[in-house]
């Protein structure tokens, strides 16, 4: 009962995987693939998190953090860049 | 010993509903019209599906005995972090002149940035 449930919880997040794929091939300007690529992120940690359910491993929460971090942080860079045209700003000097 | 296959079964509904909500997040991620709409649909819901999901598994490990602060800490790092996320792109897309849908009523963010132009000047 309990592995058909996450079975069922794993398809239906490859649904939405795939639509996240849609919008990054097709999103017409660049701000929509950063925000598909974010979504993908976020739904990468729950299908991490389900298949730590599924076989029953405490090991995989390690890369739940990491996954999260690594995914916050690039989309952040990626949305300075398309602002402001550097990533890291330095002061000018004058 | 039921109780605790009761309490299994509650967290897998959790993470199935988790799941339902990041998929009707994802119908509104192909649908809406524009950048700004489908930020709406991406934040909310997807947050909100992760929550379910991770706190689903907090709860499932915690009955197996299991009590892990990573995950503790990746619950809270990701509602924390998700909104300001979106946040950014949405103002980075605003920034970067990206059209708002035909369908658009009112803009009054363009109004504002105009008025603080004018008083920088």
């Amino acid at each position: 009962m309990i592995n058909n449930l996450l079975v069922c919880s794993l398809i239906l997040l490859i649904l939405s995987i795939l639509a996240n794929i849609y919008r990054l091939v097709k999103g017409p300007s660049a701000p929509d693939r950063i925000q598909a690529l974010d979504a993908l992120g976020i739904n990468m940690i729950a299908g991490v998190a389900i298949f730590s359910v599924l076989l029953r491993n405490t090991g995989f929460f390690e890369v739940i953090l990491l996954i999260g971090i690594l995914s916050f942080i690039g989309t952040i860079a990626f949305a300075r860049f398309i602002e402001r045209g550097v990533v890291i700003e330095r002061k000018q000097s004058d | 010993m039921s109780a605790n296959n009761l309490i299994e079964l509650l967290s897998v509904f959790l993470i199935l509903i988790g799941t339902i909500f990041s998929f009707l997040s994802s119908f509104g991620l192909i649908r809406l019209p524009d950048v700004y709409t489908r930020s709406h649909a991406a934040s909310k819901s997807s947050t909100m599906g992760v929550l379910f999901i991770l706190v689903g598994t907090f709860v499932f490990f915690i009955v197996e005995g299991f009590f892990n602060i990573r995950l503790f800490l990746g619950i809270f790092f990701v509602f924390l972090t998700s909104p300001v996320a979106s946040h950014v792109i949405v103002r980075s897309a605003y920034r970067s002149k990206v059209k708002l849908a035909d369908v658009t009523i009112q803009d009054e963010l363009k109004d504002a940035l105009e008025r603080e132009k004018l008083e920088v000047k």
